[in-house]
């Protein structure tokens, strides 16, 4: 049996053709079903996202198998499968759970280590557990992603380091204060990357939000908009103590906050620590701030510097990432080899005693004079017999299934003695496996 | 058996430095774990050597250099386990193992032998007045390594030297949560040993205050601590300021301990 996967990413496809041929998450029973339905697919998994759009199966026939599945995503989605096919990749073997396993733990994102494909594997994959379309292979398949990628997480850093300046300031400002529950932000002017940067000290669950504005009705509209304070821009210097986190992005043609400001605005906030952060240009805040005793300046160019490391430190990462990968690779398919074995040294052997049988029958049936205990001698012959010929080739398949070399064997041995593997051994292979 | 304990405890702790070092240089949750294992080993066959030598000697041993080193590391090392358990902060103990492993090594250097007990010093006091004085040593000293951690952190952060090291080092808020927790263990501490040496004092001596210079000197620790910690609590006085104050402090106390015994006589100079 063979895996599969048949589909298209960002690196293959661009977003007009993505939306052409994803699947809807609300109405996944139908395609699951049709996939599976499908000759000589017998397992079958679909994830869409936005970035990929990917179907995996198990066939006996590589090519048939893969044909096919280009055939149902272009007849799913009503396009013609020439508009379709150069951008859609496809893998078998190894291949196919390198690649899975690579986009579960988030080597093949857009933005490498990014957390959320996992999640959607894990939904994609809920989805064809529910409709029954996904079965032993698939399901160990899957499973064994997700441990791979848990293994990539926690064995790399390829995830834990921010890699967007708004993220970034989130980062040092637990640097500084650790506990960011007890933290108000002050937003000073707006801004997209300053509005941002806000929105990110929210969702990482700072107390407050204070926001000014030379206009006051701007500053009322955004404080409306993040639940916040709005202040006036001439109160600035008698609310400044309250802030802990402060991001600045006015259009002012000079420095607003100066290191003097500051002796203040420290004394009365008894010296706790403050956390700057320039986003404009011309700069809002003295340089010289930085040397105000638990005083922090940061610039966007200072955050972009900390961003570009981090990236750099991921590049590190992912190669970390891709040795786990080819590790697990070799497991899974040894136990996906070996999933061929069983069944053939079975069929194997029940040929074998077909034969045997039917020569047996015919003998003693023209057997006269046979002693009294005859069949049973010639029972004991013919066994021995077949079971001295059958002993090299089953432990040598034996052999190299623990070496998930099998599939020369396997063939081999259903073409010489024209075996026929149904699905009956394999489904007794699987509650073995259970 | 003594001698056995004492060196296993060294050999531990010798081990547990080495971990924590690594640790520091390259975090891993398993290297974490061991070398936290490590120094709670040896802090119990530590334990169990100073509870062996006050079986042997019959009564505190800290009466020595020996034993004054010895058990001052060992304290260092229960309060660094009290608040690494606490603030779940392991590389604190890439800057605390090596001092329990120095302070103990140095133990070693000096006479190691059991000598009958000074009849000065035979009192139901020297218990209390030693582990008490001890354990705020201990207190210091940690909060000491907290500051100093302290200081690396914020030089990077104003430098905007971001890399390795700072992302390893716990964040300044904690630093400056862990000094001051110290401070406040140890400032406690050092005043009861203050007191009960005192009144330890007016029964064996007759007088409560006798200007030795052990005495002056823990005053002068004392009023340093104590400025500080006013400091801390109504000018907020925090962060580097205060971290500056808690390492002075230290040495402060360390001369107090070390300095007065070794260069100076007076009623304290056991060696």
């Amino acid at each position: 049996m063979n895996i599969v996967v048949v589909g298209l990413s960002h690196k293959t496809a661009t977003v007009e053709v993505r939306e052409k041929v994803a699947f809807a998450p609300t109405h996944m029973e139908k395609p699951l079903h049709a996939l599976v339905a499908l000759d000589d697919i017998t397992e079958g998994v679909i994830v869409s996202t936005c970035n990929r759009v990917e179907i995996y199966v198990t066939t006996r026939d590589i090519a048939g198998g893969i044909a096919r599945v280009k055939r149902f995503l272009a007849d799913h989605h009503k396009v013609s499968l020439e508009w379709l096919e150069p951008h859609l990749y496809a893998h078998h073997g190894e291949e196919a759970i390198r690649h899975v396993f690579r986009v579960a733990s988030s080597l093949d994102s857009m933005v490498v280590g990014e957390p959320q494909i996992l999640g959607q594997i894990k939904t994609s994959y809920g989805y064809a557990a529910e409709y029954k379309s996904s079965g032993i292979i698939l399901n160990r398949f899957l499973h064994k992603a997700f441990s791979v990628a848990k293994r990539v997480r926690t064995e790399t850093k390829i995830a834990s380091s921010a890699v967007s300046v708004a993220f970034a300031a989130v980062e040092l400002a637990r640097k500084i204060f650790n506990d960011l529950s007890d933290k108000t932000v002050m937003l000073i002017g707006a801004g997209e990357m300053c509005e941002l940067a806000a929105k990110h000290f929210l969702n990482n669950g700072v107390r407050g939000l204070m926001v000014t504005n030379r206009t006051f009705e701007r500053a009322e509209k955004l404080a409306d908009e993040f639940e916040g304070k709005a202040v006036r821009f001439d109160d600035l210097f008698d609310q400044l103590h309250k802030a802990d986190i402060i991001l600045s992005s006015t259009g002012a043609p000079h420095t607003i906050i100066g290191a003097g400001d500051l002796t203040e605005v420290m004394r009365r906030r008894k010296q706790k620590p403050m956390f700057f952060i320039d986003i404009a240009i011309p700069r809002d805040i003295d340089p010289a701030v930085n040397d105000v005793e638990n005083v922090y300046l940061f610039t966007v160019d200072d955050l972009q510097e900390v961003v570009s490391a981090n990236l750099q430190q991921r590049a590190e990462e992912a190669r970390k990432a891709e040795e786990i990968v080819s590790q697990e690779i070799g497991q899974f398919f040894k136990w996906l080899s070996s999933l061929e074995v069983t069944p053939t040294i079975i069929a194997l052997r029940s040929r074998f005693d077909e034969i045997r049988r039917a020569e047996l029958e015919k003998t003693l049936a023209n057997w006269k004079d046979l002693p009294p205990d005859g069949q049973k001698r010639l029972e004991a012959l013919t066994n021995a017999i077949m079971n001295k010929l059958l002993h090299p080739p089953t432990s040598l398949i034996k052999k190299a299934g623990q070496g998930g070399r099998t599939d020369l064997y396997v063939d081999a041995l259903r073409a010489l003695f024209e075996l026929e593997i149904g699905g009956a051994a394999e489904e007794e292979l699987g509650e073995l496996e259970e | 058996m003594n001698a056995i304990l004492f060196y296993s405890t060294i050999a531990v702790y010798l081990l547990a430095m080495i971990a924590y070092l690594a640790y520091l240089a390259k975090p891993s949750e398993s290297l974490g774990k061991n070398a936290r294992r490590l120094i709670t080993a040896g802090f119990i066959i530590h334990i169990v050597f100073t509870l062996d030598r006050y079986i042997e000697a019959g009564h505190t041993p800290i009466t020595n250099m020996h034993e004054s080193l010895s058990f001052f590391s060992m304290s260092v090392v229960g309060v660094f386990l009290f608040f690494e358990r606490r603030f779940k902060i392991l590389v604190l103990g890439s800057f605390v193992t090596p001092v329990a492993f120095l302070l103990l090594a140095i133990s070693a250097i000096f006479p190691t032998a059991l000598k009958p007990l000074n009849p000065a010093l035979q009192s139901k006091w020297l218990l209390v007045h030693t582990v008490v004085a001890f354990f705020g040593y201990a207190s210091f000293a940690v909060a000491a390594g907290a500051a100093a951690i302290y200081l690396i952190q914020e030089n990077l952060l104003k430098k905007k030297r971001l890399g390795g090291i700072f992302q390893r080092l716990p964040s300044l808020n904690t630093l400056d949560e862990i000094n001051y927790r110290c401070l406040t263990l140890g400032f406690p501490l050092l005043t009861v040993a203050i007191i009960s040496g005192a009144i330890w004092a007016e029964t064996a001596w007759g007088t409560y205050w006798s200007w030795d210079p052990k005495e002056t000197w823990s005053l002068i620790t004392w009023f340093i601590y104590a400025a500080l910690l006013h400091g801390r609590l109504t000018t907020g006085w925090r962060g580097k300021k205060a971290a500056i104050l808690s390492i002075i402090g230290f040495f402060v106390m360390l001369f107090t301990f070390l300095g007065v015994n070794l260069l100076m006589s007076g009623l304290h100079s056991y060696k």
